[in-house]
């Protein structure tokens, strides 16, 4: 494998695979999907379509109950900078503007659009675009009208992202194809059924952000990923491949740039602080699909896997409902069904029910059958394990003591805002302490102190 | 569409095959070749002292949780490590009813009053060994009375004209007033010191305290049995290397630099890490997670703490050999080095 040096050129070492310190081994759980293509599913009979898709305010509904859409009509617009807008991932009749329930398990404001079966494109979305002639501005202008988010997790608008602010340089581009999640493989397919069209990708970035060096970070779990884009990348002066020793959670923006930069985001602080922005695979690939084709963001690789009769990879539309899209894969909802968890089974959402819709940050479904591991929050025996596995070099176990004794003081003091509630300490606890979880409700109490004291002045 | 009835809650979703009760075991299990070397060294005696330790701390735990009105969990194992623990640290010839009392202690006094596993300041087995060498000492120091091992002698030592003891019990009781007034020994008895000394810095003598030749309390006869103990668990992830590293290695060089007969740099180092329970301290009592640091910072300073406080009272102190008091002087220490241990964080300035 290559790497590239500091002065942006390729060195052929063999190098000892990147890492970072702490982090967890859970079982992989990918063999079952790993080998299995991209299957595109049937359109569904409807889509729901939340306006709250991303972080930021939600948007702002631009149809009504009973207007005509065709596929990549937008349906509600971005209301700031901080927001993109929404299209509609159908073609047929909006059904409904109204609250309906979302994975995250509140009712959320909503498009519902019934299929007319056709799936005809809106007059002008697609085009055919070389992308080598337009400038970085341009080329943002075309992100952002393809709904773009970060596909990685976050969804946070992807043009605001690759927007930095004039102070900040980005000297490396760091390409994520981690995944390090458990049982998905929505990264991995794409890498290896697109890895031209990914290059492609990563170099429309490049020309945007104008950075020296690139990499693409792999989990030495998927070799034959790395081996594809290393051949791939072979005539690339500052572009290489990045094998990443497995282990969770390798994926973490913070992780990854330590890992293969050895720099330290500062706490609080964003990866462009030290000069590395980071993008997902998919991301990268719905870049490419906007800017060359004209492509919106309406569809999402997604792993369903788990206690599942047909585990596989399926392109999916986005708004589509998980119970439609488990119908489909598994032919009926499977018996038993004990959780379904949206992503992967350590940060992911558990699902509230099965009428919720696919997200643009889906990219998973892990099944689980009855009896769903219950954590027995036993006391603290002070194994120390969490303190070696987190990778924020906090000490878990007696942070959620102080969340769990409301001692919000003692909470900040030892840092409560800086988790990245990656949760390995709580897969390590042999007391089956709740740990991440009291630390969420520590910082989410610490945030909201401080706001009222903002609020106050 | 049959009925869904879904779980929710907060990620992660997966966890650890690691529980409380799979350490436990394996601690019970790790304490085996040490245990039937103490019914070979010593005989049923020493059976029924570690049986009785353990049964008794197991069933005060369960009558302690049900008057709290906790749930009973005696099937966690950790009253049976307590009460194994304890009867290593007793001498292999107490009376039976001294085991029960100690357990008892451990597990009333020690851990249920602070609020159970998990919340005890001390090691119950060491503190409990503390209460009773406080209650009765003579049985549990008694310089002569310990029993021999079947294949070995007291003190491993061929000794003619002066009495036998353990090891470390013989340099702090015999040795070292002899030759702190030499004007008041005889000659025989300063002849028999020298060769004393020099039987100890042979190979065959180490070898006897490896083997379990030597004599001391029910679990620390043989080094060997209990490495076995500690090689598994080390391998099981269940100690921290790191504590038996610090604690040994800190043992060894300060007695080879403090500890000699004539004068700096000439102490026997293999006698004092081999014996007076340092092994079974290192790899057992001073690596009880509950009662030491969470951090390895802080487990560094643990163990080099421990080390120094056992020289310090094998050297000075009125104890031959110190590694209780130690360990729990550090477990006393335990949250205040946690707290200025604490690791710098990620992005932290």
């Amino acid at each position: 494998m290559t790497l590239i040096n500091d002065k942006g050129k390729k060195s052929y070492l063999m190098l000892k695979q990147a890492t970072f310190p702490g982090g967890v081994h859970p079982p992989d759980s990918k063999e079952a999907t790993r080998d299995k293509q991209i299957e595109t599913l049937q359109l569904p009979s409807r889509v729901i379509l939340p306006l709250q898709q991303h972080i930021g305010a939600p948007l702002e509904c631009v149809v009504a109950k009973g207007d005509e859409v065709s596929l990549g009509d937008i349906v509600a617009r971005a209301t700031g900078f901080v927001s993109v807008p929404l299209h509609a991932t159908l073609s047929g009749t909006v059904k409904d503007v109204g609250s309906y329930m979302h994975p995250a398990g509140l009712a959320m404001e909503a498009v519902v659009i019934e299929s007319d079966g056709e799936d005809t494109w809106a007059d002008g979305v697609l085009c055919e675009r070389d992308w080598r002639g337009l400038d970085s501005d341009e080329l943002k202008k075309l992100i952002r009208e393809a709904g773009i988010v970060g596909l990685g997790g976050a969804a946070f608008p992807t043009h605001v992202k690759l927007s930095p602010p004039a102070d900040k340089t980005i000297d490396t581009f760091l390409v994520n194809g981690a995944e390090c999640e458990p049982f998905l493989n929505a990264d991995y397919r794409q890498m290896m059924e697109r890895a031209g069209e990914l290059i492609e990708g990563i170099k429309i970035l490049i020309k945007i952000l104008g950075c020296e060096r690139t990499l693409v970070a792999v989990e030495d779990n998927k070799p034959a990923a790395l081996e594809k884009l290393d051949s791939l990348l072979a005539g690339e002066q500052d572009i290489a491949v990045a094998p990443l020793r497995t282990k969770y959670p390798q994926g973490g923006e913070k992780q990854l740039v330590e890992a293969l930069t050895g720099r330290h985001v500062p706490s609080g602080g964003l990866p462009m602080d030290v000069g590395c922005l980071i993008q997902n695979v998919s991301t990268i690939l719905s870049v490419f699909d906007a800017v060359t084709k004209g492509r919106p963001l309406l569809d999402k690789v997604v792993t369903v896997a788990g206690a599942s009769g047909n585990p596989g990879n399926y392109l999916v539309r986005i708004g589509t409902p998980v119970e439609e899209v488990l119908t489909q894969v598994e032919g009926e909802i499977p018996e038993n069904l004990g959780k379904v968890i949206m992503g992967g089974p350590l940060m992911g959402l558990a699902l509230p029910g099965l009428d919720v819709p696919v997200l643009k940050g889906t990219n998973g479904l892990v099944l689980m059958e009855h009896p769903v591991p219950v954590p027995v929050h036993e006391p603290c025996i002070r194994c120390g394990r969490c303190v070696d596995t987190c990778p924020v070099r906090l000490v878990p176990c007696e942070l959620a003591l102080f969340a769990e004794n409301e001692r919000w003081d003692k909470c900040r003091e030892y840092h409560v805002m800086d988790c990245i509630e990656c949760g390995s300490c709580s897969y390590t606890c042999p007391a089956g302490r709740n740990l991440v979880q009291l630390i969420r409700f520590g910082k989410y109490t610490v945030m909201s102190e401080d706001k009222q004291k903002k609020d106050k002045k | 569409m049959a009925e869904i009835n879904l779980k929710v809650s907060s990620s992660p979703h997966i966890y650890t095959a690691e529980s409380i009760p799979r350490i436990m075991v394996a601690v019970v299990l790790s304490l085996v070749p040490a245990a039937a070397g103490a019914v070979y060294f010593f005989g049923l005696h020493a059976a029924m002292l570690i049986a009785l330790a353990a049964g008794s701390a197991v069933g005060v735990e369960a009558l302690c949780q049900k008057v709290r009105g906790v749930p009973v969990k005696i099937n966690d194992f950790s009253a049976a490590v307590t009460g194994v623990l304890l009867a290593f640290n007793l001498p292999a010839n107490v009376p039976w009813w001294m085991a029960i009392v100690g357990s008892a202690f451990a597990i009333v006094v020690v851990k249920e009053l602070f609020g159970g596993l998990g919340y005890n300041i001390w090691n119950p087995a060491l503190a409990a060994r503390a209460f009773l060498l406080a209650s009765w000492p003579t049985s549990m120091i008694s310089s002569t009375d310990f029993p021999a091992p079947r294949d070995g002698t007291l003190s491993g030592l061929q000794l003619d004209s002066i009495s036998q003891s353990t090891p470390l019990q013989f340099i702090k009781n015999v040795i070292s007033p002899l030759l702190d007034k030499p004007e008041e020994a005889t000659r025989a008895q300063l002849e028999a010191v020298r060769g004393a000394l020099e039987q100890m810095q042979g190979l065959d003598y180490v070898l006897s305290l490896f083997w379990g030749r030597v004599g001391g309390v029910i679990g620390e006869t043989s080094v060997a049995l209990l490495l076995i103990g500690a090689i598994y668990l080390l391998i099981r992830g269940y100690i921290d290397w790191r504590v038996p590293l610090g604690y040994i290695g800190s043992v060894a060089v300060l007695a080879w630099v403090f500890a000699g007969p004539e004068g700096y740099f000439t102490g026997n180092a293999a006698v004092h890490v081999f014996s007076g329970g340092l092994i079974l301290g290192a790899f057992f009592m001073a690596t009880d997670m509950v009662t030491t640091p969470v951090t390895r910072k802080g487990k560094w300073i643990f163990a080099l703490g421990c080390g120094v406080l056992t020289m310090l009272i094998r050297i000075k102190g009125g104890y031959p050999e110190g590694v209780s008091y130690a360990i729990l002087l550090m477990n006393t220490a335990t949250p205040l080095i946690d707290s200025y241990t604490r690791p710098k964080i990620y992005g932290g300035s």
